[in-house]
């Protein structure tokens, strides 16, 4: 079906189609024209507002006196002194932040998430069980989880601080969300709890998509385990662990609710999207929040058109 | 290079028990063949002596030395998968030289052992390939080839021809013939094609649910079946097998009533017979001949042409359906009546328990019978 439709599109020059393809290509338009809708309202329609209220003054205390500035909000001049997101030092802190918290907590995910796995991938009694217990961390809401590790990290009530203290490594207690030099840490280490099982769920379904076969040649040809993993297995996953990193990189670049329910907006943690909801809502700047808004959602498709193609050329080569 | 020997080798998985105490000796330079139907255990008994699978009990010995706790590796052993288990990311030189990376070679010496073993299997011009832009013969000619450069002491192959189309599979059946009498080597084949058995094995060993039912060289398995299963398991298509009363008993052979009526000779060892006993006559389709002289009297019921050979489904008063084959295209039609010739010599007699009587005549006796008769019917 699919290949007559393809090969008469192919043809060159005429595009003629008969009645059989042309009801074809109506049933398809009239099946997917719901899911076009809904995306176009609940996606399209904000994504261009927030777009356009990037190019205006638009304040939360009087919207009705919102004017197009062009890229002021970005950039623009007063008497030789340069103003806008672009020269906002808070903003590339931001940026910053979320980068290093990216690369950071995608790169701890990618190797406990793996070790996890290689764990679970093994043959062993209550595998199931383990399975399951390795998920809850990823199903608990990321609000429910971060107040949960706000209050266990409490500099006063915490768990954590009277585990610490109770075994003596330390000697008094940490301010693990308010310390600026340990904040992000902190931020890294939750995510790191809440989201390991997603990559180790990803990284498992690669893992069981290998043939078992080379494992037993291997086996009889007393390659030793260790040169197993990293000359067969890990080549033969990558394709399932890239995925998973692009997944997991897009998800930490958008980072809100974790920071923000721990740290609230402390600069030291402040990611793109606390940014963006300081300016919206404590600062009232919806023409300037929603500037920020774009310019990260620019970053983020640029990152991920980055990514796709450099993996892409990568696949390729061993295609 | 090397002789294996299974001492009542056992293999339980969990309370099941798939292999009942094996007892082979497989000499040096041999190539063995296991066959027998699926779930008979053939696969498992290679994947214990592969050391892939541990062994329950029994002793496994190859040359002479215990290796029932010994890797794959140490028992000196290489193996070749149904489903070739090339590493899909590695060419044909990496996939080749993988396994000898860690070992004590150096690079020019795992490069000599490569290029030879390329060289045997007509591999050279492909080893910048990835598995994936090779076809299947190919693609098991690595795997073959990946189990040369290793120098075993037993080559294991666990169906190897199987994944491959018909004719690719008769072409890899000679090079393997040819491979093995270049190598020199002790090799352990796995097969349900009993064809491919015939033709490769210096002895075949017949399974059946875990146990050796039979081992012997192809002629003797063809000729001197032990019992019921290996008589109807060896040959295509396969023996026909009637239920029969002995009526009458002489020095060289008996005679056996069939259920339909029909009584019919065969010159088997009697000694352990009596008049009355319940016995089974078995004959092979290529053994009996359409003839006005035949005793056993049908019906043809379907008859297959093969050019060269045909069919003849006969089926027989009592409803029994028998297969008659014939050279050359059949005569008969759909329909017909027709009398069946067996010669006493082509008959083979299975007592109550299923155990074959042990033939007087047999093997090159048959030859002349063969164009006697085939003379014979011409002018009819």
């Amino acid at each position: 079906m699919t290949f007559a439709v393809l090969q008469r599109s192919g043809s060159p020059g005429k595009t003629h189609h008969s009645d059989l393809t042309m009801e074809k290509i109506r049933s398809a338009w009239l099946f997917l024209l719901p899911m076009i809708i809904t995306l176009a309202a609940v996606a399209g329609w904000p994504l261009i507002r927030t777009i356009w209220l990037g190019f205006t003054n638009a304040n939360l205390t009087d919207l009705t006196v919102t004017e197009f500035i062009g890229f002021e909000n970005y950039l623009s001049f007063y008497e030789g002194e340069a103003y806008g997101l672009l020269v906002d030092p808070d903003w590339w802190n931001a940026v910053w932040n979320t980068v290093w918290f990216t690369l950071v907590s995608v790169s701890l995910e990618t190797v406990f998430g793996m070790g996890v796995a290689l764990i679970l991938h093994a043959n062993f009694k209550g595998r199931g069980i383990v399975r399951t217990a390795v998920l809850i961390p990823w199903a608990i809401p990321t609000i429910v989880s971060a107040q949960m590790w706000g209050w266990m990290l409490h500099d006063q009530f915490g768990v954590v601080n009277e585990i610490l203290l109770t075994l003596g490594i330390i000697n008094n207690p940490i301010a693990w969300t308010a310390d600026p030099d340990i904040a992000m840490w902190a931020v890294i280490m939750v995510d790191v709890w809440k989201t390991t099982p997603f990559m180790a769920l990803l990284i498992l379904a690669g893992l069981q998509m290998l043939p078992e076969d080379i494992y037993e040649a291997a086996h009889v040809d007393g390659i030793h385990p260790v040169k197993v993993f990293f000359n067969v297995t890990l080549p033969l996953i990558k394709p399932a662990l890239l995925v998973a990193v692009i997944f997991r990189a897009l998800d930490a670049l958008r980072i809100f609710d974790l920071i923000y329910v721990l740290t609230s907006s402390s600069t030291s943690t402040m990611s793109m999207s606390v940014y963006a909801r300081q300016q919206l809502v404590d600062f009232q700047e919806m023409g300037y929040g929603s500037a920020a808004t774009t310019l990260l959602f620019l970053i983020i498709a640029a990152l991920t058109v980055i990514t796709i193609t450099a993996g892409k050329l990568k696949l390729g080569e061993e295609a | 290079m090397a002789e294996l020997i299974l001492k009542n080798v056992v293999k339980d998985f969990g309370k099941t028990r798939v292999i009942h105490g094996v007892d082979l000796h497989i000499h040096d330079q041999e190539l063995v063949v296991f066959v027998g139907p699926s779930g008979c255990g053939k696969s498992t008994l290679l994947r214990l002596i592969a050391g892939l699978e541990d062994i329950s009990d029994g002793e496994l010995f190859i040359d002479g030395e215990l290796v029932n706790s010994r890797s794959p590796k140490q028992r000196g052993i290489a193996m070749v998968f149904q489903s070739y288990a090339l590493y899909p990311h590695m060419t044909v030189y990496q996939n080749m030289a993988f396994g000898l990376e860690l070992s004590k070679f150096s690079k020019a010496e795992i490069k000599n052992k490569v290029l030879e073993a390329a060289r045997i299997l007509e591999l050279s011009e492909l080893l910048d390939r990835l598995p994936k832009q090779l076809s299947g013969g190919q693609r098991q000619r690595v795997a073959i080839g990946r189990a040369i450069v290793r120098d075993p002491r037993v080559f294991l192959f666990d169906e190897p021809l199987s994944n491959l189309d018909a004719a690719l599979r008769v072409q890899m059946r000679i090079e393997f013939a040819k491979l093995h009498r270049e190598m020199n080597a002790t090799m352990i084949y796995v097969t349900h094609d009993q064809v491919e058995a015939m033709t490769l094995a210096s002895r075949i060993v017949v399974l059946s649910a875990g146990r050796v039912e039979q081992v012997g060289s192809p002629l003797e398995l063809y000729h001197h079946p032990r019992n019921l299963f290996v008589a109807e398991f060896i040959g295509s298509p396969k023996m026909n097998i009637l239920p029969a009363e002995v009526v009458n008993i002489t020095d060289q052979s008996i005679e056996v009533s069939l259920e339909e009526g029909t009584w019919l000779k065969a010159t088997v060892d009697s000694d352990s017979l009596t008049v009355g006993d319940r016995v089974s006559f078995g004959v092979r389709p290529e053994h009996m001949w359409i003839s006005e002289i035949g005793d056993l009297k049908g019906t043809v019921e379907v008859i297959e042409q093969l050019g060269e050979n045909h069919y003849l489904h006969v089926r027989l008063a009592d409803n029994r359906l028998i297969t008659v084959q014939g050279h050359g295209d059949a005569t008969l039609k759909h329909g017909e009546r027709c009398c069946i010739a067996i010669p006493p010599e082509c008959a083979h007699i299975f007592n109550g328990d299923g155990l074959a009587l042990q033939r007087l005549q047999t093997g090159a006796d048959e030859q002349p019978i063969i164009v006697e008769r085939v003379v014979e019917m011409e002018p009819a």
